[in-house]
């Protein structure tokens, strides 16, 4: 049976079904019937082929595995305290799961229609557009479970948020729908990490979908660690809507996996909003990342900042899509974007695309990208330092990503960062942060 | 220390180097004099292993043995030092960790365990002293956001750092003011010793008022047309270049 019959067979047989919204659910799985996948006919999806994935055999559930918080330990902060959300299989973990939400509520999304049924049935699909594309379609109308956080008016999570999606002991190839619903009140604040990691080498194919709602005057700051199993395939969509003087940053560091989609929008609903999205992608062999990202400036005085940075080796293969919408009314709307590629091969590609769509005439607006190579004099002046050429090149390569780096907020977070970055680089580094 | 014999070199088919010849001994300070574009930059490179330049003809030698096939780290660990004209910026990598993957390089390469963290902080203390340098200055990002004469004065730490045999100073005197170049010369000159040798690559005097050469060469078009003792520096200054050239011409 093709992919899409099988996932349209399994909504109606109710396999997956846990969450309520079920109108809306039948609307979904009828717009995945209708649309199918996107092929590279469709612009959007132009330099990123999916046919491969689609086409293996998988099945959309598995039962929950043993995972020793041990084994758990390389793949999540521990040297500093967090409130920490797993799943092993798509299911909610509550063995390895350590939450202390005094301040907040922070559950799955399963036991959110328990817990704060207002707020799931308010906000669930708040963010997603009217005529979704086919993957939020499909997540929306078979996800059965995810991360729900939900922070109140005025508090402030001191602690940051890790969430782990695992996948381990799967029986055979698998395709999961993760559904994350981030809900932050006025004048809150919180920071979130979250990462899919497979144990067992399995082909894992998972399509996720977070919701970010900022309220007004709110902090959220959201970071991506995509460092997967060489065997494992994300599409990962992510929208957010912020309020009035909200301050939102999604920044996602692609190092691992086979296949990485990242669909990145943004929506400024209210004035003086700030959002951030920055990226590092540092891939090899024949991986490939694509980022798709939206911002769509919709009321005046607003600001976006965007920067993401692309290292790529051997015959991996980039992406970047940046598309800034800025409404007729839109005034004093600033928004920047950079996209700067090294290749480090002739068979290392990227396809970049900046597309600025801008209707209002008193705004600052700029893009950038770059496509190039290490610089050679400054390969030169590492090297007449007695610096060997594969730790200048990667001193180098650390040097271009550390702009993107330097910004985030959570300093065992950089440094874990750090280190994948110096591993990936195949040096030992000792660069402080 | 130095011998060049009869150096040729090209970049993208234009001949820089067109025949050079210089030999250096340990304790001698040298000076390469000469217009733009006569192919200063060029020889600091070459002789420092710069991989884009294209050797036609020659041969450099360093203390007897012939150094053309090796690569820029390889010299450097043998005891070569240039100072860049234009130090390149390395945002992220402090000066300390730069200098301690540099000074650890080379100290593996001669196969020497890594300098403990205790001796290498106090021997960037002492340069540092030297070099009038501020505290600060080690955990800033290399060369980032320096100023022209913070960067100069880097170099020099450097090189301060990793005690080069020979050192080659390629326009450290541009961008300085006199403060700055009072005190980089200083630095210079406190690091002579009858063992090692340098080659200051300047346009004007300037710095040789501070760094008394022994020698000083003209170079023209890619050959050293001139060569004299300190008051040649002198008479350059007055008379500008052109009597050297139509000299070299007319030859």
């Amino acid at each position: 049976m093709k992919l899409k019959d099988k996932l349209i067979q399994a909504y109606k047989d109710g396999a997956t079904r846990g969450l309520s919204f079920e109108a809306e659910r039948a609307k979904h799985i009828q717009q995945l019937e209708e649309m199918g996948f996107p092929t590279i006919k469709d612009e959007e999806w132009k330099y990123t082929n999916l046919l491969p994935i689609l086409k293996k055999d998988y099945q959309l559930s598995e039962s929950i595995s043993k995972v020793t918080a041990q084994s758990l330990e390389e793949y999540i902060l521990t040297d500093t305290d967090t409130h920490l959300v797993v799943f092993v299989n798509g299911q909610y973990s509550e063995e390895l799961s350590s939450i202390d939400d005094k301040h907040a509520c922070i559950c799955s999304l399963a036991e959110a229609e328990v817990k704060k049924p207002e707020i799931l049935k308010k906000y669930w699909g708040s963010c997603l557009p009217e005529n979704p594309d086919s993957l939020v379609a499909l997540n929306s109308a078979l996800s059965n479970n995810g991360t729900f956080i939900y922070v109140p008016k005025n508090k402030l999570v001191k602690k940051p948020i890790q969430i782990v999606y695992i996948t381990n002991e799967v029986s055979a190839d698998l395709f999961l729908q993760i559904r994350n619903l981030i809900v932050v009140e006025e004048n809150a604040q919180v920071q979130i990490t979250e990462r899919h990691q497979n144990f067992d080498g399995k082909e894992v194919f998972t399509n996720a979908l977070t919701e970010i709602n900022a309220a007004a005057n709110s902090i959220i700051d959201f970071y991506k660690i995509q460092n997967d199993k060489r065997s494992c395939s994300l599409i990962d969509n992510t929208w957010v809507n912020q309020e009035k003087t909200s301050n939102c940053t999604v920044d996602t560091f692609s190092f691992g996996g086979k296949f990485i989609r990242n669909n990145l929008s943004f929506l400024l609903n209210g004035e003086y909003a700030e959002s951030n999205m920055r990226g590092i992608t540092l891939i090899g062999q024949n991986q490939l990342v694509d980022h798709h990202t939206l911002v769509d400036h919709a009321v005046p005085n607003c600001q976006s900042n965007e920067l993401y940075k692309g290292i790529f080796d051997d015959n991996a293969k980039g992406v970047f899509n940046g598309k800034v919408m800025v409404r007729p009314d839109s005034q004093k709307t600033n928004a920047f974007q950079s996209n700067n590629n090294l290749l480090l091969t002739d068979s290392a590609s990227i396809d970049t695309k900046p597309q600025l769509e801008i209707y209002a005439d008193d705004v600052a607006c700029s893009h950038g990208c770059t496509i190039g190579q290490l610089d050679d004099e400054a390969l030169f002046y590492l090297r007449s330092r007695g610096i060997p050429f594969k730790e200048a090149q990667a001193m180098l390569m650390y040097a271009f990503t550390n702009d993107v780096l330097s910004n985030v907020k959570i300093p065992e977070l950089k440094e874990k960062l750090n280190r994948i970055i110096a591993e990936k680089l195949g040096v030992e580094l000792n660069i402080e942060v | 220390m130095l011998e060049i014999k009869d150096l040729k070199a090209t970049i993208e088919g234009n001949k820089i180097l067109t025949g050079i010849n210089l030999k250096v001994n340990a304790g001698e300070v040298h000076a390469i004099m000469g217009p733009n574009g006569s192919g200063k930059s060029t020889l600091s490179s070459v002789i420092a292993g710069r991989e884009e330049y294209e050797i036609e003809d020659g041969s450099i030698d360093f203390n007897g043995s012939d150094i053309m096939e090796l690569s820029p780290e390889e010299r450097s660990h043998k005891g070569i030092f240039l100072s860049f004209q234009y130090p390149i910026e390395i945002p992220g990598v402090s000066v300390s960790n730069f200098l301690k993957t540099s000074l650890n390089e080379s100290r593996k390469a001669q196969g020497l365990e890594p300098m403990p963290a205790g001796d290498l902080l106090k021997m960037m203390r002492e340069k540092m002293e030297l070099l009038e340098i501020k505290k600060g200055f080690l955990s800033r990002s290399l060369n980032q956001g320096f100023s022209g004469g913070e960067k100069k004065r880097n170099e020099i730490f450097q090189m301060a750092m990793l005690e080069p045999k020979l050192a080659i100073l390629d326009e450290t005197d541009s961008g300085l003011d006199i403060d700055a170049l009072r005190i980089v010369a200083n630095g210079v000159n406190k690091l002579k010793s009858k063992d090692n040798a340098t080659i200051i690559i300047t346009h004007y005097q300037r710095l040789l008022d501070y760094i008394v050469p022994d020698y000083v060469h003209v170079l023209y078009d890619g050959k050293i047309v001139k060569s004299g003792a300190k008051e040649l520096a002198l008479e350059l200054e007055e008379k500008g270049y052109d009597w050297i050239i139509k000299e070299a011409e007319g030859k």
